[in-house]
């Protein structure tokens, strides 16, 4: 039996690359000799993860299995050690209107603790990386990604004036509780949670510990994330999972989450060669932004909203029960390549294969009757709007 | 009844000049949950070392490959049904295919089930 094709960023055998450009998250496994440990290495042992090299950080893909891990989520609480993500604090003069530079959301306007998920731009308007911003009164509290932050840091460090300081929060954890009992377990420990919005966060104490905690994640469900200082993330993990309704939750079933929720993930679906239009995410472009300009890539991505970019992200219901995985091919009715499938899996809640990836615009459009190729074999794909599971996010009227 | 092991997870079990292959409990417990298989169909000819099936869980893809060359009697058209019986019944219920033997002194070549065993702690 040969392990061909792996799924996901789940994997050492990411780190073979994808398409796209750059595709930090599965080159850090190799590039890296030795890979650091999370604050929680050791408790993910004990809780039975099985630990596998990811963004430079050995991380548990699993524990009792992804099926069980995902349907856990869907329908009670599960916890994920997003530790290896980069956490920072951006502050100085007029930080709201110097990150107005390289990100292109409303940040001026933002409301004191609320998030906003933006994208950081590179020069041409290609992603460098997607991220959470929040703004804590004068400064903002931003999440990158655990692939590519010490680049990001680097970046934002040369391209915000010198009076706007980037400081990474290297002795923080961050955890997420995701699910619909999320909030009703969490406000046993961190009372005060579940008056939070979607999309809205603020300091809390949990058990004595100062910890932030955002109304937020990547699951599609509703949910929390909770960054707490590492020397205590131990003690609020067993908190956690010691109430019947939270499971420990790994990598593998994070990604299979995302994906039904039509959440595109970094180095896979966004990329430098993709633009915020392109990926579909142009809400969080902001209206006076839109108006305006003003930000790294502009002039592309205004001219994108105006006439359309040239490739889409779309989702795709494919035919059939075999997945259809990252990397193979979208062609059309006439085989002509129009395309590349950028995440690709089975879907636990549906019992199907679902996809999502880039094709030319003018096929995009839902309904759309395509092929894919994957090892010489080919499927039927039709595209379909996502998400391809409902988000069932937490929201409080108009929040942020 | 004799079964053997290759390096690459499978399992040949033969009976006479019948064998019947799957994949070793360890396989499946690396693979995670299985959510696909394909299994080829009778009358098949297949060489040693050749692709003969795919299976494939929430996170990978895997080809499964004949041990042992032979003309394909039977594909287990419960696994490609309920691919998941290959989790809960690897070495059992959850085999793939049956072929007639080309060459029995093909055997000789793969592990006795004790020596694979002691081989799968070593991984």
């Amino acid at each position: 039996m040969s392990k061909e094709v792996h799924n996901g960023p789940t994997d050492e055998t990411q780190a073979r690359g994808t398409p796209y450009s750059g595709d930090p998250e599965g080159g850090a496994g190799l590039e890296q000799a030795t890979l650091d440990k999370l604050p929680l290495d050791e408790w993910h042992r004990r809780q039975g993860g099985r630990m596998v090299p990811f963004a430079g950080y050995e991380m548990p893909v699993q524990y009792e299995g992804i099926m069980a891990e995902h349907l856990w989520t869907r329908e009670n609480a599960g916890l994920f050690d997003v530790s290896h993500m980069g956490q920072l604090l951006v502050h100085g003069d007029h930080v709201d209107g110097a990150l107005e530079t390289l990100l292109p959301g409303e940040l001026k306007l933002l409301g004191d603790m609320k998030l906003r998920y933006s994208v950081l731009l590179a020069e041409d308007g290609g992603i460098i990386d997607d991220l959470m911003a929040t703004r804590r009164g004068e400064e903002f509290y931003v999440v990158v990604n655990g692939a590519t932050k010490h680049e990001d840091i680097d970046i934002l460090q040369h391209r915000l004036p010198k009076y706007v300081v980037v400081d990474h929060m290297r002795e923080q954890a961050l955890l997420a509780l995701q699910g619909p009992k999320a909030a009703e377990v969490l406000e046993a420990i961190a009372p005060g949670v579940s008056d939070l919005g979607f999309m809205q966060g603020g300091p809390f104490r949990a058990g004595g510990h100062p910890v932030w905690i955002s109304r937020s994640g990547y699951t599609g469900e509703d949910g929390f994330e909770i960054s707490v200082p590492s020397v205590a993330a131990q003690t609020i993990a067993d908190w956690l999972v010691g109430d019947e309704r939270v499971k420990p939750i790994g990598l593998g079933a994070r990604d299979s989450l995302r994906l039904e929720a039509g959440l595109p993930l970094y180095g896979h679906d966004l990329g430098r060669n993709t633009t915020p239009v392109m990926a579909g995410l142009s809400f969080a472009i902001g209206k006076r932004r839109r108006a305006e300009g003003g930000f790294s890539g502009d002039m592309r991505i205004l001219a994108e909203l105006q006439n359309g970019p040239p490739q889409k992200r779309v989702g795709l219901d494919v035919e059939g029960r075999q997945p259809v995985r990252e990397g193979a091919l979208i062609l059309d009715g006439e085989g002509n390549e129009v395309g590349r499938i950028t995440s690709g899996g089975f879907s636990p809640s549906l019992q199907r294969p679902i996809a999502m990836g880039y094709v030319a615009s003018h096929i995009a459009e839902t309904g759309t009757a395509l092929k894919a190729e994957q090892r010489g074999k080919l499927f039927d794909v039709r595209v379909t709007t996502m998400p391809f599971v409902p988000h069932r996010y937490h929201r409080k009227g108009a929040s942020a | 009844m004799t079964v053997y092991f290759t390096r690459e997870h499978e399992w040949v079990r033969v009976d006479g000049d019948t064998a019947t292959v799957g994949i070793s409990d360890h396989a499946q417990e690396a693979l995670g949950d299985i959510v696909f298989a394909e299994v080829p169909e009778a009358g098949r000819t297949l060489a040693k070392g050749q692709e003969a099936a795919v299976v494939e869980s929430v996170k990978a893809a895997s080809d499964v490959y004949s041990p042992v060359a032979g003309e394909v009697t039977e594909g287990n058209q419960a696994v490609a049904d309920d691919p998941a019986l290959i989790n809960r019944d690897p070495e059992g219920e959850g085999w793939f295919f049956k072929l007639r033997l080309d060459n029995p002194g093909e055997l000789e070549e793969l592990m006795d089930e004790a020596s694979y065993r002691e081989w799968v702690k070593t991984l």
